[in-house]
C-alpha cells in the first residue's frame, strides 16, 4: 500500500477549487436573482401580453334626454414588431386596402420616436387606425397569415343630429404633446377636442382596463395570467346630460344659417344654457373617422372659420344692449332717479362732440330711455357720474367704480362656463386711458361712447345673455353652463351658486319696465308675442368691420322668466332687422313649442336671408 | 485473505441519500420544465416527467444490480469494459443516424435511443484506475503519463468525431484526477492562466492604452506576476522570486513616475523588455544552479508570450458562429437573437425568480418555452425561476456535498484503484456542474452537457448512476483485502 502524504495534501487544493467555483456561482446567482437588475422586467415583457381594454366613452344627452352623441365601433390594426415574420407585404396591403407606400409610411411613423415615444419592438404598437367594418372583416379572416398583427377595438363617436358641433366638440387621436403631458394616453388613444368632449374629457373617457395574457416564445396566447386575477376591468365613461335643448339649438342654427353671429339662450333660474349657437357651424360627423384629418383641415382653411365658437369667443361692441347696465349703475350710484330727465336734441351735443340719436319725445326719463334706446340720456348720465366731483375725487375713481359694477355683472372677465375656451371680452381699466390720454388727461367726454356700449368696450354674446338672465332674475345670476348633470356624479358646485352683482335688486324693476316698454312701444316691437310678456333691448353695434352688428338681448316671460337670450348677427344692420326677430322667434319656439301663424313670415324671412359676416375671418 | 461482507451494510448511505434527493428534485424539475397549461399528471407516461420516471425506476434496478456484483469484477474486467465501449463508440460513429447533427445516438427502437458516450465515461474511469493500480506503476514516469493520457484521449477523439464536442470536453475532467495522482500542478496552473490570458487578451484587445492594446498589456503584467509564483512555488527558489519581485516593483515605480510626469512611455516595449530581462536573468540563474525547474519556468514564460501573440490570430481564424459565441460570453457584443438568445433568456428566467422564486409550476419563462432545451441542458433555469435564489443555492449545496463526499470516499480507499476511480468520478461530476450551471448563468460558454440527475434523458441518468454506484460498490468493499 502506497501513500504519498505530500500528494494527499492536494485534496485541499481540489476541494478549495470546488468551493471557490461554487462560491462564485452563488455570488453570480445572488446578483442575478436578488440584486437589482432588469431581468424581472424583461421576464414580464417576455411572457405577458398586456392587452388594453378600452372603455366605452360616455354618451351625451340633451336636457330632454334625447341621445345626441353615442359610440360606434372602430378597429385599429396593432402590431408587435418583434413578432412579425414572413410577412407577405403585398398580400397584407391588398387585404387592408392600402398601397405599399402607405405601408412604408405607417411603419416609419410607428418607429419614429418623436411621433411615438413609446415605441418598442416588444409591445403592441398601432400600425393603422380606424379600419372600416368591411376591411376589418376581410383582415380578421386572414389574420392567421400575419403573425404579430392583431386588431384592437376602439370607440368612435356617432352623432344623432348634425347640430351643436361647437358645444359637443369631437374626439381626435392624441398627439405627442398629449402623451407627454398625461401618461394615461398611449399612441392611438383618443381624447376630446373642443367643446365638452374636451372640458369633460376625464368624465367621458372612463378608465382603461388591462388584460394580462400569457404568451409563449412563439407569441401564442396560452390563456390569462393567474386566471385574470390581475386584470383590470375598464370603467366606462360617465354619461353627460347637457342643459342644451336640442330642438331649440337646431332651430337657432337654422335661423342663423347663412348669417354670421351667435345666439346664447340661458335659463335664468339655473344658469343652464339652452342654446349656444355659433354660425356658421358644421356637422360634427365630419370630424369622425378616417376622413377627420382631411375635413378638419378643410374647416380650418374655410375663410368663414366655422370652428370658431362665436358665442363664447367673438368680442362684439355691446352697443345698446349695454344701456340696461348703465341704467342700473346710474340708479345704484344715485346719479339719476327714475324721474331724472335728460334732454335729447337729436342726440348728445356738447361742444364739438355729437353722439347722434333718433327721433323720440324729449326730454326723457329712465324707463322710456330704455324703450327708445336714447343715446343722449346715457351720455348725460355717464357724464354726470364721471364728472361728479362731490361723489368721486377724480374721473379715474369714478370710472373704477363704474367698471367694478360692470365686472360684478360679468363683463371684462371670463364668466367660467364649462367649455374649454371662453373670451373675457374687454373692459379697459383706468390705466389704459391714462396711457392713451395721460394721467388726468381724460374726462367723461373723452370716453363718452362707452356709455352706449361703443368705444373700447367689448363683450361676448355669452356675457350679454348673462346680463339678460341677471335682469330676468332681478339681481343675480348663476354661472352659465352647458352640462346639466353627470351620471353618478354632480356638476361643479360653482354652477349651483348665485352670484350677485353690486346693484340693489329694487333697481332692476325699472330696467325690466324699460325693456318691456321697448317691446310694447319701443325699438323691438317685432318681439311682441301675442300672449307672452317679452322684455327686450335692441342693439345696433357700430364696428370697424363694416355694417353695424344687429343685436338683441331679452327674456320672457316678464314675471316668470324661462329664457334669457342674446343674439348677434354680424354686419346685419339695425338690431330690429335681425336680432329682434331671431331672438323673439327663439323665445317663442322655446316657450310655446311652435311659431304663431301671424309670425311665420318672420321665421321664413330669417331662414332665407343671407348676410355676410366677418368675424374670425382669415385675412 | 479475502473476506466478503454484505455490501449493503458498508455502503455509503449518505451518498445514496444525496443521490435519491437529486434524482427526485430532478424529476419534479423536469415535470415543471415540460409542464404545459393543459397537462394532466406528473405520472403521464406520454409526458417527459412520466418517461423520466421510467428511466429513474430502471436506474434504481441498475444500481441494485451493481451492488450485487463483486467489487473485484470491475477491476478484473476494466480493460474489457473499456474496449467494449470503444468499439461501441466506433460502431455508433460508423453506423448511427444523424440526430441533431451528431452521430452519437444508438437507436434501439424508434423512440428509445442510447448515447454510448454517456457510458464511456465510467469505462474510461475504470480502465485508468486499473492502470494506476498496476504493480510498481509510477505516474511521474513519462511513459506511464502518456499511457494514461492515451486511455483518456482515445474516447475523446471518437466522441469529437461524432460531433458531440460537449461530451468530449468532459474527458478533460480527468486532469483533476491526474493532478491528485502527482501530475505537476504547473499543468493545472498553466491551463487556468491560458484561459485567463485568452479572455483578457481578446476582451480588451480593442481598447487602446498608451499606444498599446490594453489586453496585451494586462497579459504581459500577468505573465510577470505568474513567473514570480512559478519560481517561488514550482522551482522553489525564494531568493530568485524575491529578486524578481523587487525588479518588477522597481520597473512599475519607474513607469508610474514617468507617467505622472507625462512622459510618453512605450508601455508595450517596456513590458516586453521587462519579460526579456527576467528570462535572461533566469537563464543566468540556471547557469549557476543547473535547476531544470528554472529552465521550465523560462519555457513557460516564453510559451505564454507566444500564446498571447497567437491568441488574437487564432481567434480571428475561428468560424464566425464560434467567434460570436465567445464574443457574446465575454460581453463584447450583444446578440440577443442568435448566439446570445439562449443565455439571455436563461438569465432572464433565473433573474426573474428573485429570492424565493415564483413557486412550483408558476414560472412563466420556462412554462412558456422561452428558454430553449429547458428540460435538458437548461433545466437549472426552472429551479432558478420557480425556487429562486434559495432553491438554486440548495441544489448547488447538494452537489457540493456530493462532490466533497466523493472526495472523502476517495481518500479512504485502501488502494489506488479505488482512489483513482473516485477522483475520476469526482472530476466528471464537477466538470458537468461547473460547465452546465456556468453556462446557464452566463459565466461559461454554451457547451451542451447535461446537469447530472436533473437533465431529462435516460442515457445521462443511467451513465451517472452507473458511475456513482460502481464507486459505492468499490467503496463498500474497502474493508476487504484482496
Amino acid at each position: 500500500m502506497r501513500k504519498d502524504y505530500n500528494l494527499e495534501k492536494r485534496k485541499f487544493v481540489i476541494a478549495g477549487a470546488v468551493l471557490v467555483i461554487v462560491a462564485v456561482y452563488v455570488v453570480r446567482l445572488f446578483s442575478l436573482q436578488v440584486g437589482d437588475n432588469d431581468y424581472k422586467r424583461y421576464a414580464d415583457g417576455n411572457a405577458f401580453q398586456r392587452k388594453t381594454l378600452y372603455p366605452s366613452r360616455g354618451f351625451i344627452y340633451d336636457r330632454n334626454d334625447e341621445l345626441l352623441v353615442y359610440n360606434q365601433p372602430a378597429y385599429d390594426v396593432m402590431m408587435i414588431p418583434r413578432e412579425v415574420h414572413d410577412l407577405d407585404t403585398l398580400d397584407f396591403c391588398n387585404t387592408l386596402g392600402i398601397t405599399l407606400e402607405e405601408f412604408d409610411r405607417y411603419i416609419d411613423d410607428m418607429k419614429d420616436r418623436r411621433k411615438n415615444p413609446g415605441y418598442s419592438t416588444y409591445t403592441p404598437q398601432v400600425f393603422m387606425t380606424q379600419l372600416s367594418t368591411q376591411d376589418y372583416g376581410r383582415f380578421q379572416e386572414k389574420l392567421y397569415r400575419y403573425p404579430g398583427f392583431y386588431t384592437q377595438n376602439r370607440v368612435l363617436r356617432q352623432y344623432s343630429r348634425p347640430i351643436a358641433a361647437n358645444v359637443l366638440g369631437n374626439i381626435r387621436e392624441v398627439g405627442v404633446s398629449d402623451i407627454e403631458r398625461d401618461d394615461y394616453y398611449r399612441r392611438g388613444d383618443y381624447m376630446g377636442d373642443l367643446g365638452i368632449e374636451k372640458s369633460y374629457e376625464e368624465v367621458l373617457r372612463g378608465m382603461k382596463g388591462e388584460e394580462i395574457l400569457l404568451r409563449d416564445a412563439y407569441g401564442r396566447i396560452k390563456g390569462k395570467y393567474e386566471d385574470g386575477r390581475y386584470d383590470v376591468q375598464p370603467v366606462s365613461g360617465r354619461n353627460i346630460t347637457l342643459s342644451i335643448d336640442a330642438d331649440l339649438q337646431a332651430y337657432g342654427e337654422k335661423l342663423m344659417q347663412n348669417k354670421t353671429g351667435a345666439i346664447v339662450a340661458i335659463e335664468p333660474s339655473t344658469g343652464e344654457i339652452l342654446a349656444l349657437v355659433s354660425s356658421p357651424t358644421y356637422d360634427p360627423s365630419l370630424l369622425v373617422g378616417r376622413e377627420r384629418g382631411k375635413n378638419y383641415a378643410r374647416l380650418t382653411r374655410d375663410p368663414s372659420n366655422p370652428l370658431y365658437d362665436r358665442a363664447l369667443l367673438a368680442r362684439y361692441p355691446p352697443g345698446s344692449t349695454f344701456k340696461p347696465t348703465q341704467a342700473l349703475i346710474l340708479l345704484q350710484e344715485g346719479i339719476v332717479t327714475p324721474e331724472t330727465r335728460y334732454p335729447c336734441t337729436g342726440g348728445f351735443v356738447v361742444g364739438g362732440l355729437k353722439v347722434g340719436c333718433h327721433a323720440h319725445a324729449a326730454p326723457i326719463n329712465l324707463v322710456p330711455s330704455l324703450a327708445t334706446s336714447c343715446n343722449a340720456y346715457y351720455c348725460y348720465g355717464l357724464r354726470s357720474m364721471l364728472d361728479n366731483r362731490q361723489q368721486y375725487d377724480s374721473t379715474s375713481t369714478a370710472y373704477e367704480v363704474w367698471k367694478e359694477h360692470l365686472v360684478s355683472m360679468g363683463y371684462g372677465y371670463q364668466l367660467g362656463i364649462d367649455m374649454p375656451t371662453e373670451s373675457r371680452g374687454y373692459l379697459p381699466n383706468r390705466h389704459v386711458y391714462d396711457k392713451v390720454y395721460g394721467v388726468g388727461g381724460w374726462r367723461a367726454l373723452t370716453i363718452i361712447s362707452i356709455a352706449i356700449g361703443q368705444g373700447e368696450i367689448l363683450a361676448t354674446p355669452l356675457q350679454i345673455a348673462n346680463l339678460a338672465a341677471t335682469i330676468a332674475n332681478r339681481g343675480y345670476f348663476y354661472t352659465p353652463h352647458v352640462v346639466k348633470a353627470i351620471q353618478d356624479s354632480v356638476i361643479d358646485s360653482l354652477y349651483l351658486q348665485r352670484r350677485y352683482p353690486t346693484i340693489d335688486a329694487r333697481y332692476y324693476d325699472y330696467v325690466v319696465e324699460g325693456m318691456r316698454m321697448a317691446v310694447t312701444d319701443g325699438t323691438c316691437r317685432t318681439a311682441n308675442l301675442p300672449d307672452i310678456e317679452v322684455c327686450g333691448k335692441t342693439g345696433t353695434a357700430q364696428n370697424s368691420h363694416g355694417r353695424d352688428h344687429s343685436a338683441f338681448m331679452g327674456f320672457a316671460p316678464m314675471n316668470d322668466p324661462q329664457i334669457a337670450i342674446a343674439v348677434y348677427v354680424e354686419n346685419a344692420g339695425f338690431g330690429a332687422t335681425y336680432g329682434v326677430p331671431i331672438g323673439s322667434l327663439m323665445m317663442e319656439y322655446y316657450l310655446k313649442g311652435e311659431i304663431d301663424p301671424s309670425r311665420k313670415h318672420l321665421e321664413e324671412r330669417m331662414f332665407n336671408s343671407k348676410v355676410e359676416g366677418n368675424s374670425g375671418k382669415k385675412r | 485473505m479475502a473476506r466478503n461482507v454484505n455490501a449493503w451494510k458498508t455502503v455509503d448511505k449518505f451518498t445514496i441519500f444525496l443521490y435519491l434527493i437529486l434524482v427526485f428534485f430532478g424529476w419534479i424539475s423536469i415535470y415543471a420544465a415540460s409542464y404545459d397549461f393543459d397537462q394532466a399528471s406528473i405520472f403521464d407516461f406520454a409526458e417527459r416527467s412520466g418517461k423520466q420516471l421510467v428511466w429513474i425506476g430502471l436506474s434504481f434496478i441498475l444500481a441494485f444490480c451493481i451492488m450485487l456484483i463483486d467489487a473485484r469484477m470491475f477491476e478484473t474486467y476494466a480493460y474489457l469494459i473499456y474496449t467494449g465501449f470503444i468499439i461501441l463508440l466506433l460502431f455508433t460513429f460508423a453506423f448511427a443516424q444523424e440526430v441533431k447533427g451528431s452521430r452519437s445516438w444508438l437507436m434501439i427502437t424508434d423512440t428509445i435511443r442510447l448515447q454510448p458516450a454517456e457510458f464511456a465515461k465510467f469505462a474510461t474511469a475504470l480502465a485508468v484506475a486499473k492502470m494506476f493500480n498496476g504493480y510498481n506503476f509510477k505516474f511521474t514516469q513519462p511513459s506511464n503519463f502518456f499511457k494514461i493520457v492515451g486511455l483518456v484521449v482515445l474516447p475523446l477523439v471518437i466522441i469529437v468525431l461524432q460531433k458531440e464536442t460537449g461530451s468530449a470536453l468532459v474527458y478533460f475532467s480527468f486532469i483533476l484526477m491526474m493532478y491528485r495522482e502527482g501530475m505537476t500542478g504547473l499543468v493545472l496552473f498553466g491551463g487556468i492562466m491560458a484561459i485567463v490570458y485568452f479572455v483578457l487578451g481578446i476582451k480588451y484587445s480593442a481598447i487602446d492604452w498608451l499606444g498599446a492594446p490594453l489586453g496585451e498589456v494586462i497579459v504581459l503584467v500577468l505573465i510577470c506576476v505568474a513567473l514570480i509564483f512559478i519560481v517561488r512555488y514550482f522551482a522553489e527558489n525564494k531568493r530568485v522570486a524575491r529578486t524578481l519581485s523587487y525588479f518588477y516593483i522597481l520597473a512599475a515605480l519607474v513607469v508610474a513616475i514617468l507617467l505622472l510626469c507625462k512622459v510618453a512611455v512605450p508601455i508595450f516595449y517596456v513590458l516586453m523588455g521587462v519579460v526579456a530581462v527576467s528570462v535572461v536573468y533566469l537563464l543566468l540563474v540556471y547557469w549557476t544552479t543547473f535547476s531544470s525547474k528554472i529552465l521550465v519556468s523560462v519555457a513557460v514564460t516564453i510559451v505564454s508570450v507566444a500564446f498571447m501573440f497567437s491568441c488574437n490570430y487564432f481567434f480571428n481564424k475561428l468560424q464566425q458562429h464560434q467567434r460570436t459565441r465567445i464574443e457574446v460570453l465575454l460581453g463584447m457584443t450583444e446578440d440577443l437573437h442568435d448566439a446570445g438568445y439562449n443565455v439571455n433568456q436563461s438569465k432572464i428566467a433565473i433573474g426573474s425568480g428573485g429570492m424565493w422564486g415564483k413557486g412550483f409550476l408558476n414560472g412563466t419563462q420556462t412554462k412558456l418555452k422561452y428558454v430553449p432545451e429547458q428540460d435538458t441542458d437548461f433545466i437549472f433555469c426552472t429551479i432558478g425561476e420557480e425556487e429562486g435564489f434559495w432553491g438554486s443555492c440548495l441544489v448547488l449545496a447538494l452537489y457540493t456535498a456530493l462532490i466533497l463526499r466523493i472526495m472523502v470516499i476517495a481518500e479512504r480507499q485502501p488502494r489506488p484503484f479505488g482512489r483513482v476511480y473516485a477522483y475520476s468520478v469526482l472530476g466528471i461530476f464537477f466538470f458537468h456542474l461547473f460547465i452546465n450551471i456556468g453556462m446557464v448563468i452566463g459565466l461559461c460558454p454554451v457547451i451542451g452537457i447535461p446537469l447530472p440527475f436533473f437533465s431529462y434523458g435516460g442515457s445521462s441518468l443511467w451513465g451517472f448512476t452507473i458511475l456513482l454506484f460502481i464507486l459505492l460498490r468499490i467503496d463498500a468493499s474497502r474493508g476487504e483485502h484482496f
